[in-house]
């Protein structure tokens, strides 16, 4: 198959997912059980994104003192909790992450 | 400044942060594509045409390989999945749109676009005109990936690793996810899709992302229909779109 083909029935496919609820919400009667859930997938989505970023190294598990972005990580999760401001949890973060590996 | 455009730029501003994680994976995308054997051109349409960042990356791997076109089309709509589920938890801060609005966002609708959005409308509720924000945020991020994909066709990767740049964007998500964190659902779907992905992590295609929000989705809803608790993050729906939410009675009214 042609890379351009590719790329096009990719790009449809990819857009169609985007667009499906989007336009049907409208359209269909949502059971309140499945709105209620919807409120879940913030936290559910972002954690499986966070976690794997954090515990793992080249794919393997890795909580040691020696895995600098889960301590980072943590000490970014700590300062979110308690500034609950995005520019100062990722300042420390980053920052933490710079020292521990200049450091260690 | 009218609404239209203070939306539009609260949701740039809100994007910054991402974009610095982001920057760096356009130009090894960029540099990745024309390596695997790409034209510049269709490298930097690709960026375009699909603008999915994780799927871009599969594909440049699946393209040096030579695999079949059909294995590349059915790997990036597998790999865009959880796409779904961001369309569906956006889909009632964007039910009154027209379509035109509706199509213009599912195009930008990344996770680095849905993130600072779905955060936003769940704290400030459904207003008029809130749907700048999504734009300003995706318009952001879709400006970035194709800068970036550009820059990398043409200068290579050039940000060292070291720099460790990526790693502004999980300190991103975990800015906005710890503040949503307020109860225990919240918590309890947040640690079990996180501890889901670790386990599932080997399965391919991130097809453990899927899985792990699905688990986290289904463990915040059991949870909060069994304690009996008041939802914190209850949709405020106008009177107007009530109906077009939901034709029933089963609406509560939260005043």
């Amino acid at each position: 198959m042609n890379i351009w083909l590719v790329m096009l029935i990719a790009g449809l496919i990819t857009f169609s997912m985007r667009f499906s609820f989007i336009y049907l919400f409208g359209r269909l009667h949502v059971p309140e059980t499945l709105r209620k859930a919807l409120h879940y997938v913030p936290p559910a989505v972002l954690s499986a994104i966070i976690f794997p970023e954090l515990f793992l190294r080249d794919g393997h598990l890795s909580i040691t003192l020696g895995n600098h972005r889960l301590l980072a990580g943590s000490i970014a999760v700590v300062v979110a909790y308690f500034t609950k401001n995005t520019l100062v949890t990722i300042l420390v973060g980053m920052l933490a992450l710079a020292l521990l590996q200049v450091l260690f | 400044m009218n609404e239209q455009t203070k939306n539009f730029w609260a949701g740039v501003r809100a994007e910054l942060p991402l974009l610095i994680g982001v920057f760096p994976f356009g130009m090894i995308y960029g540099a990745l594509a024309l390596n695997a054997g790409l034209s510049k051109f269709s490298s930097q349409m690709m960026s375009s045409i699909v603008f999915a960042g994780s799927s871009q990356f599969v594909t440049t791997q699946l393209v040096s390989e030579a695999a079949p076109g059909f294995v590349i089309v059915l790997t990036i709509a597998v790999v865009n999945l959880r796409h779904m589920l961001y369309s569906a938890s956006l889909a009632p801060y964007l039910a009154s749109l027209s379509t035109r609005w509706k199509i213009l966002l599912s195009y930008l609708l990344t996770d680095e676009a849905y993130a600072p959005t779905i955060i936003q409308y769940e704290k400030a509720g459904l207003q008029p005109f809130t749907h700048w924000f999504l734009l300003g945020a995706g318009f952001a991020l879709w400006f970035t990936w194709q800068v970036s994909t550009a820059l990398g066709i043409f200068l290579g990767t050039a940000i060292p690793d070291s720099w460790s740049l990526d790693f502004a964007l999980p300190l991103t998500f975990i800015a906005m996810v710890v503040p949503v964190l307020k109860n225990r659902p919240a918590i309890a779907a947040a640690l079990s899709a996180g501890v889901v992905a670790l386990v599932a992590y080997l399965l391919p295609y991130r097809l453990g992302i899927i899985l792990a929000a699905l688990v986290g989705i289904v463990v915040g809803t059991y949870l909060e229909n069994t304690s009996h608790i008041e939802p914190v993050n209850e949709l405020p729906i106008q009177a107007n779109l009530r109906d077009s939410l939901d034709d029933s009675q089963t609406t509560k009214e939260q005043s």
